[in-house]
């Protein structure tokens, strides 16, 4: 199954940076294995993430996103504590749910 | 499914039974992503205006407003910095293109009032092209600046 996402969030001078690492291959569909056989694409679709329960930001990937998506954005306020909560969900209708505080 | 319904199914029953299975999965967590489906149309649109189009941007316009922060040379098209910010406010939605990318949409950031209009990934490139970071308004403009990346080693797949 997937790895965990990584995700650091720091709360400073009033706003949150979060950095955020998922893991996943983000298959396009265009390249071809070995045999020259076209590899199916399998990239993450949607991302969800949400700060204490409430969702604060969603994003769409297409498969030009390069693997193992890296993504950076800043909240507006946050606080020492606060539970970050990050969901993915793939092409394959797999998903993935992982859980983070700022610090 | 194949054996929940009585030998002799029964209409009503089976529509209520249908509807608390619904219930179910809607309750169990299965609506994280219901808010905005993805719009696969948009991802699949071979260039940068039908892209925009199909995400509810209407007049396209160059803007200096909007920040890209993009490298001259990218020594490696697998995995390209992108980062795109704006102090606009009234931003809806901010977007990510490539234009020469078999699919041009990279990704897509829905603005909230909880986040700055400020997000950096990394993208895969196959060739050199110019990246687009497009903005949609509240009011429907879609603003953009673009600037163009040299790829010395292609790569859209690994």
């Amino acid at each position: 199954m997937s790895e965990p996402t990584r995700i650091r969030a720091q709360a400073q001078g009033g706003k949150t940076t979060v950095r955020v690492l998922m893991s996943h291959e983000m298959e396009s569909g265009h390249r071809k294995d070995g045999s020259g056989k076209i590899v199916p694409s399998w990239f993450i679709q949607e991302v969800s993430i949400s700060l204490n329960g409430k969702v604060i930001l969603d994003a769409d990937f297409g498969p030009s996103v390069s693997k193992n998506p890296y993504l950076q954005f800043v909240i507006k306020g946050g606080k020492t504590g606060d539970k970050l909560s990050l969901a993915w969900k793939d092409n394959r209708g797999q998903t993935r749910t992982d859980e983070a505080s700022v610090s | 499914m194949k054996n929940t319904f009585p030998q002799t199914p029964n209409r009503r029953d089976a529509l209520k039974q249908l509807a608390s299975l619904t219930a179910l999965l809607v309750g169990a967590g299965y609506s994280t992503f219901a808010q905005a489906a993805y719009n696969k149309a948009a991802f699949d649109s071979k260039s940068v205006n039908e892209a925009v189009k199909f995400q509810g941007g209407g007049g396209i316009a160059e803007s200096k407003d909007i920040l890209l922060n993009a490298p001259d040379y990218a020594e490696n098209g697998a995995a390209v910095a992108i980062g795109m910010s704006t102090g606009l406010p009234g931003v809806r939605k901010i977007m990510i293109l490539i234009e020469k990318n078999p699919a041009s949409l990279a990704a897509s950031f829905e603005v909230s009032e909880f986040v700055e209009a400020n997000f950096s990934t990394r993208v895969k490139m196959s060739q050199t092209s110019d990246v687009y970071a497009v903005a949609v308004m509240a009011d429907g403009r879609a603003l953009f600046s673009k600037k163009e990346v040299k790829v010395t080693i292609g790569s859209c797949g690994s």
